[in-house]
């Protein structure tokens, strides 16, 4: 167990490492020069160059990577050249948003997900299987922003029910939830069937069904059991992608989460910010796929780790 | 084969798919011919007097856009965008994919350390991230954006094709090939390449649904195809903002991208059932 955390952990931070080295190389690769755009279009040489050296942006590559890097560890990710503020600060300003989204995606995807999965196992081959399946790769095949968009057009403007975007109560917490719901869904639902076909499969289910238990006590108790792992694994993931913020879906409702201010950033070329969130979403897939590796062996005794 | 090619035209969802593909094809192609009117001209008669949009009328199918254009003309234009892009950088990122995977399962050693922890690296970013901030660095044009998507999706490919490479370099028919004496050019290109196929084909095909999907969404965001070309995405993004008043400027390519992701999507689940024998018999 110890041998194993100190193996992953390490492999993260190498990862992480690396992680740092692209989201540098490719704020240089941007075309418009970021002093350019804090100073304006009227601003004088001298002004402009003041600014550089102000920002560190006189000295050479190297070193500037080496000070981002010193400056990174001890959680520093320096400021942005637009708003002045704190790039920890921006984002962590954005993070209550951004997990409420989380939240809310996770309970949808996984009440549209599991049931739809289940049933579609239980009725393979059936009727009932094939639209089940469909529906899913309709749910994965249509693009966020169109369903997010129609989803605001019937349960906003034709049926007022919900509000049309913004921020605050739980009300506006339903649409983009769902929307981003529905396409995950859609992949937890196959999931979820391939695993019950196979765990349905098993001896020990000959066995349960055997004892005379009912069919719904099989599925439900002990299949569910061990079929349900692999979406747990899933969620793990889906926690660590979900740090980079939800950059469709926040911008169709004008949700106020990291992916809006990822967004915001690129198109006024603000580096720290872009580089920041970068980071922050790679620290967030690597911790996620440890936690998934790591609750594994308590949900399901039969995995070891070493 | 044949059972195969059996098995896949009694799956009619996949039928489905095939045709609505060849459907979008043939309008691609033809769209000067299909098309009543030409996709960039705006008409006087083709916005109200106060200078909305048109909903569907027998004149413009589909309505018109906020600056009078044929919505119908445009979306069979933005047909072409959408083909292009999907098979040019889906076919490049199963280049790439096809080609580090197979190195890197057939050399293994220091090289193929090397490659799959970048691949590793690669898969730490996020997709749709990545692919903005790209797409923000080289002002995109349809060739850019169709790089900037292939350079983001060629690494799921080169793991599966790795650890393909991998399981059949191991296989003792190798071995026995070897032991008589078989370069390893005509290991590689006779023995082990010839069974990725199947494999390649299947990723080929699910792969342009994600990419249709990818291209749509950078559009959407303003980083994909520049206007004046019609792209689908690209004409939500300028009816965003009126789409209350004019859904169907939303809902017709809404559709469109919906179709034409779904249609791959089926196509290469079928491809999946036929072609890959671990999941004969299981569905």
């Amino acid at each position: 167990m110890f041998v194993f955390l100190t193996k992953r952990l390490g492999q993260s931070i190498i990862i992480l490492f690396g992680v740092t080295l692209i989201t540098f190389s490719l704020s240089f690769l941007m075309p418009a020069d970021p002093v350019r755009m804090i100073a304006g279009r009227s601003a004088t040489r001298t002004t402009v160059e003041s600014i550089r050296k102000e920002l560190g942006l006189d000295r050479p590559v190297p070193v500037q990577y080496i000070k981002y890097l010193g400056r990174l560890v001890r959680g520093d990710m320096g400021r942005s050249y637009k708003q002045k503020t704190r790039v920890g600060e921006l984002i962590l300003s954005r993070l209550p948003a951004t997990l409420l989204l989380m939240i809310g995606t996770i309970f949808f995807e996984l009440l549209i997900g599991l049931p739809a999965g289940i049933l579609a196992a239980t009725k393979r081959g059936k009727a009932a299987d094939t639209w089940i399946m469909t529906l899913s790769f309709g749910g994965v095949s249509i693009p966020q922003f169109v369903l997010g968009l129609l989803l605001l057009y019937v349960f906003a403007n034709i049926l007022p029910i919900f509000p049309l975007g913004g921020y605050g109560s739980l009300k506006h917490l339903v649409l983009p939830a769902l929307t981003l719901g529905i396409s995950g869904g859609g992949w937890y639902s196959r999931m979820m069937r391939s695993s019950m076909v196979d765990v349905l499969r098993e001896d020990y289910i000959r066995t349960a069904r055997a004892k005379g238990l009912s069919e719904r006590t099989v599925v439900l108790v002990h299949g569910l059991r061990n079929a349900i792992l692999p979406v747990i694994a899933m969620i793990g993931l889906d926690i660590g992608i979900f740090m980079a913020g939800a950059v469709v879906v926040e911008s169709v409702y004008g949700w106020p989460g990291i992916g809006q201010l990822a967004w915001q950033a690129i198109q006024v070329v603000d580096i720290p910010i872009i580089m920041g969130v970068t980071l922050v979403a790679a620290i967030g897939i690597v911790l996620g796929n440890l936690l998934a590796d790591l609750v594994m062996p308590f949900i399901d005794p039969r995995i070891y780790l070493h | 084969m044949s059972y195969g090619l059996k098995r896949f035209l009694r799956n009619k969802l996949a039928i489905f798919g095939l045709v609505m593909i060849l459907l979008f094809s043939v309008a691609a192609v033809f769209a000067p011919v299909i098309a009543p009117h030409p996709p960039n001209k705006q008409f006087f008669d083709g916005l109200t007097l106060e200078g909305a949009p048109l909903p569907p009328n027998g004149k413009f199918w589909l309505g018109t856009d906020l600056l009078g254009r044929s919505l119908f003309a445009r979306l069979l234009y933005g047909a072409r965008i959408s083909l292009i892009i999907g098979i040019a950088a889906n076919g490049a990122a199963l280049l790439i994919g096809a080609f580090l995977g197979i190195i890197a399962g057939y050399v293994r050693g220091f090289i193929g350390t090397a490659i799959m922890r970048f691949t590793d690296l690669m898969m730490a970013f996020p997709a749709l991230l990545l692919a903005i901030a790209l797409a923000a660095i080289f002002s995109p044009s349809l060739w850019i954006v169709a790089m900037v998507i292939a350079l983001v999706n060629w690494v799921q490919i080169a793991r599966v094709i790795y650890s393909q490479t991998i399981t059949l370099a191991e296989r003792e028919y190798i071995e026995a090939v070897r032991s008589v004496g078989a370069s390893w050019p005509r290991i590689l290109f006779v023995h082990i390449i010839p069974h990725l196929w199947p494999t390649l084909l299947v990723w080929g095909t699910l792969g342009i649904a994600t990419t249709v999907l990818l291209e749509a969404t950078l559009s959407f965001l303003g980083v994909g195809v520049r206007p004046p070309t019609p792209s689908w995405g690209g004409i939500i993004y300028e009816s965003q903002s009126y789409f209350l008043d004019a859904p169907w400027l939303v809902f017709f390519p809404g559709i469109a991208i919906m179709l034409l992701s779904l249609s791959f999507n089926l196509v290469g689940d079928a491809l999946r059932d036929v072609l890959d024998p671990t999941q004969r018999g299981r569905d």
